[in-house]
């Protein structure tokens, strides 16, 4: 049994998933060239937070997907999460139709356009899928990658993906879990790092470019809460699940690492030994793994 | 225009036809709703007496089924639709594809709305849910502007409808996490935000504080107004300084948007609240009932009455209005 575990977890892909705060060009660049001589498998490429952030345009993400693709990697274009505008949806539209990259969809109107061309595409975590009857529909519309939304545990996980709409269709497609990193909770209207800087959004100054790991927020007790990511609220607690490995053997074809400022290379690497069962580094004792468990997600449960 | 007003009880529900609502929504109990709160919605049968006296005075009843249904319990989110059928509903307010789906089939007559928890802000995941599922009307999740409300309006074929008073939800509905994360339960897995049963009050030195599940979300000073604390409505520390840093505790308010919002064919407004009191949605009901009425009357001389708003914001939430995202400024 332990040893089909092991065979089982060596074959979790390790993905590297969108950046989801706003570096300087020359930074994502250097951040890519060290993932592609790294374990990594997938990379996700592309701005999901916000039209505004332009260090990269579709020309510079598609140079770096053929760099990552000639040392190896698997790359998928991740698109924008709230769309609201026409012109957010004339950038969809250019990421759909770059004719060599599949797309992470991570508004439905993407999983719309991507279906309408025949294309295959990865669903992305926003995306309200909670149920096989849900996930069958996503898988004839051409879904081949399920991203779970980061509020399922594994016992719903299990649950859905025992149910007799799936058994035939499980091979269609694979299933990622968001594994590490802050979590990507919420998405507005308002743009929270300007607030916090007193500016109005539309005179926000690109300002996230001076928070690579985001702005912190804490309770009156000094309780770290949550991030402030642009239009995005991320976790407080940065979660990993690098010692729920075990846990996801037979369930979970790859986890997702969401870039942070610092290290992320180092916990691919990290994330690689455990795979496979060689020494690894633990989480550490400010990570949360409480989604995983059923618990509150800021929650931790040791393992 | 049509104007869409809440109920929780059926006294809710009487109060606010007497006040002049075109149409009632209501959610069944259980967690087939995002008001799963206690003692508030319908059980089939009860829905069905409500729905013969709102059909009495020739009035619509649209029910919410407006969660993501579990999944070994996809049964419960199918027999919600069949009851709410059963009942005679107007009108189905749906998020989950899953029972987009089923309803579309087995229900093809009965009309389908698409609930502000499916979270379509865009014009491809609007026509997405009307080619799929037969939608005919969208709910607009409150984080559009009202530029954007408007290029929407002229470029879809669907029917839109806008909330118009209310609690305010700065985040995309349908897409939040924030509740989950700090207690385990969200709009999308349990039907509610910061439930009631993870909320503890407590008095330190005259000043009061609202935690949920433990964490200190506001603290209060005496002579403050002391609101639920919703965790995004919270007074948090960023860099050192305690401030709303994602919202006030405000309410929507878009009785001065009401000509343009007509102007560009909004199909109906909608007050939220199935939470609230029969005397709050007779109050609400009344005032968003005159200002429609004079807007159908004389579009030009449309005016909003002081009193009006007076009364609306003794209603609200910490006594403050917002045009919220409407308008650019609250960006």
């Amino acid at each position: 049994m332990f040893a089909k575990v092991k065979d089982s977890m060596s074959h979790i892909k390790l993905s590297v998933g969108p950046i989801l705060y706003y570096w300087p060009a020359e930074y994502v660049r250097e951040f890519y060239h060290r993932v592609a001589g790294s374990p990594a498998d997938i990379v996700y490429l592309g701005e999901t937070v916000c039209p505004k952030r332009r260090e990269l345009d579709l020309p510079d993400y598609l140079q770096l997907a053929h760099q990552l693709r000639e040392a190896g990697k698997e790359v998928v274009l991740s698109t924008m999460t709230l769309l609201e505008s026409p012109a957010d949806l004339r950038m969809l539209r250019r990421y759909c139709d770059n004719g060599e990259f599949t797309i992470e969809a991570n508004d439905i109107g993407a999983v719309g356009l991507l279906r309408e061309q025949g294309l295959p595409f990865t669903v992305g975590a926003a995306i309200n899928c909670y149920n096989a009857q849900t996930l069958h529909q996503l898988v004839q519309f051409g879904m081949t990658r399920w991203l779970v939304p980061v509020e399922l545990s594994r016992e719903w996980l299990q649950q859905l993906l025992s149910q007799p709409e799936v058994a035939d269709i499980r091979s269609a497609f694979a299933v990622e879990l968001f594994a590490f990193g802050h979590l990507p909770l919420a998405w507005s209207a308002r743009c929270f790092t300007a607030r916090s800087e007193n500016r109005a959004k539309d005179e926000c100054d690109l300002c996230c470019i001076k928070y690579p790991d985001g702005r912190p927020v804490y309770s009156q007790e000094r309780d770290k809460l949550f991030t402030l990511n642009g239009i995005q609220t991320q976790s407080g607690q940065r979660y990993n699940l690098i010692d729920d490995l075990p846990s996801m053997a037979g369930l979970i074809d790859a986890v997702r690492l969401s870039p942070q400022a610092q290290e992320t290379p180092n916990w691919i690497y990290e994330f690689h030994a455990a795979r496979s069962s060689n020494t690894y580094r633990s989480r550490e004792p400010d990570d949360s793994n409480g989604y995983w468990h059923r618990l509150a997600g800021i929650k931790t449960l040791s393992v | 225009m049509e104007l869409l007003c809440p109920a929780g009880s059926r006294p809710a529900v009487k109060a606010a036809l007497k006040a002049g609502a075109d149409a009632i929504y209501v959610g069944l109990r259980g967690d087939t709703n995002a008001r799963h709160f206690a003692g508030l919605n319908f059980d089939a049968e009860g829905l069905a007496e409500v729905a013969a006296l709102v059909h009495r005075q020739g009035r619509r009843l649209h029910v919410a089924i407006n969660t993501f249904a579990h999944p070994c319990d996809y049964a419960v989110w199918q027999r919600a639709v069949d009851d709410a059928v059963k009942a005679g509903t107007d009108v189905l307010i749906l998020a989950d594809m899953a029972v987009l789906a089923y309803a579309a089939e087995r229900y093809p007559s009965v009309e389908r709305h698409l609930s502000v928890q499916a979270s379509a802000t865009n014009a491809a995941a609007v026509e997405f849910y009307q080619k799929t599922y037969g939608v005919t009307r969208v709910i607009l999740p409150r984080v559009l502007s009202l530029k954007q409300v408007s290029a929407l309006a002229h470029t879809v074929s669907a029917e839109l409808e806008v909330f118009a008073f209310g609690s305010l939800c700065i985040m995309a509905e349908g897409r939040c996490y924030l509740s989950s994360y700090m207690t385990g339960e969200s709009p999308n897995n349990s039907g509610a935000c910061s439930p009631a049963p993870f909320v503890r009050w407590q008095e330190q030195e005259g000043v009061l504080e609202a935690r949920l599940n433990g964490y200190l979300i506001d603290r209060f000073e005496p002579q403050e107004n002391a609101g639920y604390p919703t965790l995004c409505k919270g007074r948090f520390e960023v860099d050192g300084e305690p401030f709303h840093a994602l919202e006030e505790p405000t309410s929507l308010n878009t009785l001065s948007l009401l000509p343009a919002l007509q102007r560009d064919g909004i199909k109906a407004v909608k007050i939220e609240g199935r939470q609230r009191s029969p005397a709050y949605v007779a109050q609400i009901t009344r005032v968003w009932r005159a200002a429609i009425d004079q807007l159908l009357d004389n579009p030009e001389g449309y005016n909003v009455s002081g009193a009006w708003n007076a009364q609306l914001a003794r209603l609200s939430e910490g006594a403050q209005t917002t045009l919220g995202a409407y308008h650019r400024s609250w960006r």
